[in-house]
């Protein structure tokens, strides 16, 4: 039995094929600015890369925000239950899941089952979100791509105290105008994202082993900074950007085989 | 397609609590006639949600509650433009959204009524907040009228004698304060009069929040949101005991009948802080689309924690203790407390906390509640954020994914 799993973000859309617990294949790309032509055409994409029929395609659970755009899924459902079955699909070991994606971030507390215990989002405000360092990077004329790398020969970061985007972005153009080095800026600014994100993760309980999804996983200096701040070892996951997907068409194949 | 799709209902009619209109009547008699009181020389006095009431109603002054004004607003959508007004006059955007929403109207007059009537005179007490304290005295400053503070010192753990004795000296001095700005002694006969129906009323109050014990609920915290009005700003009057009395009736009638408010009730839940006014029909059909029924709520439960205990005391010797003892006027234990009490009482599956941006001493110690209901009483609780009143402080998005996905673990 074939399942699929669409996962709508504000910035990308991800599609996943799940055929008897195993992935069969996975797809990403933009969103845009309709969710609805998104959803259709991530999985039309997919179901041409993978050569599986349409019909093949048992059931569709879509998750994300946009997952009530997605007029043809059987089911929607929120990123918090999917990312907790995507985890631990991908490593059963997981207890605890930390997903920082691009307009949002959230942490949630799963069992041995993957089942969701307890969750905190935060998705008011765009500190501790990938958009943050998107931001950042312009102000620092930088490519986000290369943080990871640079912050990693930072020697003292610098203390970026604001809370606020628009306020923290102010700061590091004064860092900038008083020579600060790079290095420094940006180990500094991922401090910032990943004091945010621990803060979020302790109210809720970190529990052993931690996994790390979204597209901000990708940066290894966000994960350090948020390593040495929880004192805890991250586990990145191999499919960052498609727990949410995978575990959305897992959960369509529970519901499937409910039936 | 998606599970939380409102669903088509044709026995929603049905279900409707037919006390409502009566309800509606007796506000609107209220409010003309404090409207009219100028003309028929009858005094106004403004008072805080948790003010002692009792002395003006004995006194023949008519109350008017600016925050019940403020719920008012918000429940027309028009919190965000009034609030806007304030913040223009200079009132910071931290400020609670019922003080700058009632002020922006105050001077605006553009609110659902078209302004508060005017009062002769101020009674603030800061059981509730420390906010009111400082709203008071900017309206007693515009409109030049008289204010009394009644100071109620927050319990920490008990409600001490030196506390009891504060307080009630305190009492004495708001009844002078009366008789000697409506120019006329107290009539203390009367004064246990009004007493003696506030008493009834909030007896009848919790008698109507203790039919949501009954599974299936026949009606909500949404519901009593809605007839909480009453016991706010009337209880001391007959008319309120009667009105009580007419919706215990109804509701009980319901249980007979088996009408539920949530036609497939399954899960029920308990509600902290105050509603989100401009988006109660929102919030009320999310869960229901869940099956979720708010049986209880720390809020309009608030009222009917007020119950005096008489112990042979006069009215007003209780009052001292009552008005003290409300629920945001005390310690995090002693919330846990009621709350693990609710939990029980009303066989709650999860509780729902509004974080509101407004109100500062409901929201503070909210995260500190949530661990410890989570930890000792394994109940799964979610917080929202979100403003009673000012809507520019509420994600729709957000606040469904929350929802959901709390429902989602609540089923698994
Ligand atoms: S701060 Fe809270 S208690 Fe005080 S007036 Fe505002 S809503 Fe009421």
């Amino acid at each position: 039995m074939i399942t699929a799993g669409i996962d709508i973000g504000s910035i990308t859309a991800k599609a996943a094929l799940i055929e008897d617990n195993r992935l069969l294949g996975t797809r990403l790309q933009f969103t845009g600015y309709n969710a609805q032509k998104a959803g259709k055409s991530v999985l039309e994409e997919l179901i041409a890369q993978s050569g599986v029929q349409r019909e093949q395609i048992a059931l569709v659970v879509s998750t994300g925000y946009g997952r009530n755009s997605v007029d043809f899924a059987d089911k929607a459902i929120t990123e918090i239950t999917c990312h907790g079955a995507g985890a631990h699909f991908i490593d059963p070991e997981t207890r605890f899941v930390i997903d920082v994606g691009g307009q949002d971030s959230k942490v949630i507390k799963i069992d041995a089952a993957g089942k969701v215990l307890d969750f905190a989002m935060n998705d008011k405000c765009a500190a501790g979100t990938g958009r943050f360092l998107e931001v950042m990077a312009r102000a620092m004329e930088a490519d986000l791509d290369d943080f990871g790398e640079i912050s990693a020969r930072a020697d003292n970061p610098a203390s970026i105290s604001s809370i606020c985007t628009v306020f923290a972005e102010s700061e590091v153009i004064s860092l900038i105008s008083k020579g600060e080095t790079r290095e420094n800026m940006i180990a500094g600014i991922h401090e910032s994202v990943a004091s945010r994100i621990s803060a979020m993760a302790r109210r809720v309980g970190v529990t052993d082993p931690v996994m790390m999804t979204g597209g901000v996983a990708r940066n290894p200096g966000v994960v350090r900074a948020l390593e040495k701040k929880l004192g805890v070892e991250i586990r990145v996951s191999a499919h960052a950007q498609l727990n949410g997907a995978i575990g959305a068409a897992l959960l369509a194949a529970r519901m499937q085989q409910a039936v | 397609m998606a599970e939380n799709e409102k669903k088509h209902d044709p026995e929603k009619e049905k279900r409707k609590i037919q006390a409502v209109s009566r309800m509606k009547e007796i506000m609107t008699d209220y409010y003309i006639e404090a409207k009219g009181a100028r003309e028929k020389g009858r005094k106004v006095a403004w008072i805080t949600s948790g003010g002692p009431v009792e002395p003006l109603i004995a006194m023949d002054v008519i109350p008017v509650y600016p925050e019940n004004h403020g719920a008012m607003i918000g429940a027309s959508k028009m919190g965000a433009q009034l609030c806007e007004q304030a913040e223009e006059m200079g009132y910071s955007r931290d400020l609670c959204s019922y003080a700058r929403a009632d002020i922006g109207d105050a001077v605006a007059k553009t609110g659902p009524i078209g302004g508060l009537p005017e009062p002769d005179m101020l009674v603030c007490c800061n059981n509730i907040c420390g906010t009111v304290l400082k709203w008071y005295e900017t309206a007693a400053r515009f409109f030049n009228v008289p204010l009394f503070i009644l100071d109620t010192p927050f319990i920490h753990r008990e409600f001490t004698d030196s506390a009891r004795k504060y307080v009630l000296a305190q009492i004495y001095e708001y009844i002078s304060f009366l008789e000697t700005h409506c120019g006329r002694k107290m009539d203390y006969e009367r004064m246990e009069e009004v007493g003696r129906l506030s008493v009834e009323a909030t007896q009848l109050w919790q008698s109507v929040l203790d039919t949501c014990a009954h599974k299936p609920a026949p009606m909500t915290a949404f519901d009593a949101f809605f007839h909480l009005a009453l016991i706010v700003t009337l209880r001391g009057t007959q008319v309120t005991v009667d009105y009580y009395r007419q919706l215990l009736d109804e509701l009980n009638d319901r249980i007979d009948r088996g009408i539920a408010m949530v036609p497939n009730e399954k899960y029920r839940l308990l509600w902290d802080n105050l509603p989100v006014w401009y988006r109660t029909r929102w919030l009320s059909d999310k869960f229901a689309g869940h099956d979720a029924a708010l049986v209880a709520d720390t809020y309009t439960s608030a009222w009917s924690g007020m119950l005096p205990e008489m112990n042979g005391q006069s009215f007003l010797e209780a009052m001292s203790e009552t008005y003290t003892k409300v629920y945001i006027n005390i310690s995090i234990d002693r919330m846990f407390d009621i709350v693990a009490g609710m939990i029980q009482k009303y066989d709650v599956d999860g509780m729902v906390m509004h974080s509101n941006r407004s109100c500062k001493p409901y929201s503070l110690g909210q995260y500190d509640l949530r661990q410890m209901i989570m930890d000792r009483l394994g109940v799964p609780t979610l917080i929202i954020e979100a403003d009673m009143v000012d809507e520019r402080n509420f994600s729709e998005s957000q606040i469904d994914t929350r929802i959901d996905a709390f429902m989602e673990t609540l089923k698994s």
